[in-house]
């Protein structure tokens, strides 16, 4: 039994905006929300920039015993999923609800949470913390809260794949619902890192940008962290098609691959299974395939090793299709990353917009595709692949094609 | 002081490389001594905390970095003029 899936909501919040139509704007517009950074003891920081949400106030959105419970990925969670679900308009009873289910990527969950509550114990010496600290800080309190909120029944849990999980999470809710295990589907991620714990780790790794994400240009210098979510919605194509739903994208294809090699260094053999298993999956043949989002972000090693697999998996084809990263403009989201970044898909397989790759300043041989330079593209495009590989090797693609 | 420095740096990169100091010579490379990139970013960790010094390192681009890695005796010169201007 095999069922096709589409897209029939999307939500989101980041550093580019706080729905999707304020957000596809800025990727129209090749603009950029990373900025400096505004958290506690960013002086101690040797980073200080970030893709931040800003404008953003808690208590507009959620009460005060809510945000007892709800850390910040989880609050970006809950707004994302609201605007999903209000596009689709569905709402959960009976046997849907029982059939209906949340997968969620993140990596850090309510790492905010602990920064907070660690600061309090060890620096501030205090001997007490909040009673929900635990059920606000666990990986799994997103979507636990989604599926609270909503009445979502069916198989629910959270994925962590580092940067891959958002990919990992949708890939999971399509294929569940394409084997007849489940109706409809809450798939996205989220991540909130940016709090002075979070940076300073990444830090250690030397692989962060001081000033700007490039992607693929020859003067990159390291990624840029962002914070936000992206949650859809995946339906089963009659289902949606019987209520006569609105549909975004149909979701045709996907694939997972671990290198099996190196805990951060990536893998040209991974990403290259992945990207040709989404296409295998899916029965799409890799001249249909226009744009690429690609993982794309602004590291060496990344960016070389992602244009090689591309350039392996697709051969001469690979000059005739464009590839963008959008973290140029709202900084990697880590376990959030993929679910923001298929907004971009969405976008050129919708309204035939392909989001540009900002910041880019010099041709880099390594890097020598089309990577849709500082400005959006206007182009149709049939079908769209969404690259994901994670420190410790582990890599997701999805593809996804023009509404049916 | 200057002898100080160049043995605290070859013992770090010696504990790096699973080697004996004496094995650790100023013309070795780090890729002589099977010092891969996260044994690198390791090392220069181990180099900040011993002299309690910053080094201007993105493992992005260590060419272009203002700390040279071309060889062991590379990394102690830079060390020791790191250490020069902080005092």
């Amino acid at each position: 039994m095999s069922h096709r899936v589409v897209i029939t909501g999307a939500g989101t919040i980041n550093a580019l905006g706080h729905d999707v139509p304020a957000t596809l704007e800025a990727m129209r517009e090749g603009r950029c929300g990373i900025g400096p950074l505004d958290i506690r003891d960013v002086d101690r920081l040797a980073v200080k920039i970030g893709g931040q949400v800003t404008d953003y106030d808690e208590l507009t959105h959620f009460n005060r015993q809510q945000i007892s419970l709800y850390d910040r990925f989880t609050q970006f969670t809950l707004l994302a999923a609201r605007q999903a679900l209000g596009q689709a308009g569905l709402s959960f009873s009976g046997d849907l609800a029982d059939r209906s289910g949340v997968v969620l990527g993140t990596s850090g969950g309510g790492l905010n949470t602990q920064d907070e509550n660690y600061r309090a114990v060890y620096e501030e010496g205090k001997n007490r913390v909040h009673p929900f600290i635990v059920p606000k800080l666990m990986n799994n309190a997103a979507t636990s809260h989604v599926s609270m909120e909503w009445n979502l029944r069916g198989p629910s849990f959270t994925v962590a794949t580092a940067c891959a999980s958002s990919n990992h999470a949708m890939g999971q809710a399509f294929n569940m619902i394409r084997s007849g295990m489940a109706e409809v589907m809450l798939a996205g991620g989220s991540e909130s890192m940016l709090c002075f714990g979070g940076v300073k780790a990444w830090e250690g790794l030397r692989v962060m940008s001081k000033d700007a994400c490039r992607p693929f240009s020859a003067t990159r210098n390291g990624m840029v962290q962002g914070e936000g979510a992206g949650v859809f919605v995946f339906e089963r194509l009659d289902h949606a098609k019987k209520r006569g739903a609105e549909i975004l994208a149909e979701v045709a294809g996907f694939a997972m691959s671990s290198d099996a090699s190196d805990i951060v260094m990536p893998s040209k053999q991974g990403a290259a299974r992945a990207i040709a298993g989404a296409l295998r999956d899916g029965g799409i043949d890799r001249s249909a395939v226009g744009y690429i989002n690609a993982h794309g972000t602004g590291t060496a090693a990344n960016d070389k090793t992602e244009c090689a697999a591309v350039a392996d998996v697709f051969g001469a084809q690979a000059d005739n299709l464009m590839i963008s990263s959008t973290k140029s403009m709202h900084g990697h989201l880590i376990g959030g990353t993929g679910a923001v970044e298929l907004l971009a898909c969405i976008m050129a397989l919708r309204d035939g917009v392909v989001a540009p790759t900002i910041g880019y300043e010099e041709f880099d041989p390594e890097c020598a595709l089309d990577v849709v330079p500082n400005a959006a593209r206007e182009a149709p495009v049939e079908v769209a692949l969404s690259n994901a590989f994670a420190f410790g090797g582990l890599n997701a693609v999805l593809a996804l094609k023009r509404a049916p | 002081m200057r002898d100080d420095i160049a043995d605290k740096v070859i013992a770090i990169i010696a504990e790096q490389a699973m080697l004996d100091p004496s094995d650790v010579t100023p013309q070795s490379t780090l890729e002589d001594l099977g010092i891969d990139s996260l044994g690198l970013v390791e090392s220069i960790f181990a180099i900040e905390e011993t002299f309690d010094i910053s080094v201007p390192f993105n493992a992005n681009d260590p060419s272009e970095s203002d700390f040279d890695i071309s060889s062991v005796s590379a990394i102690i010169a830079a060390v020791e003029r790191l250490v020069q201007d902080q005092t």
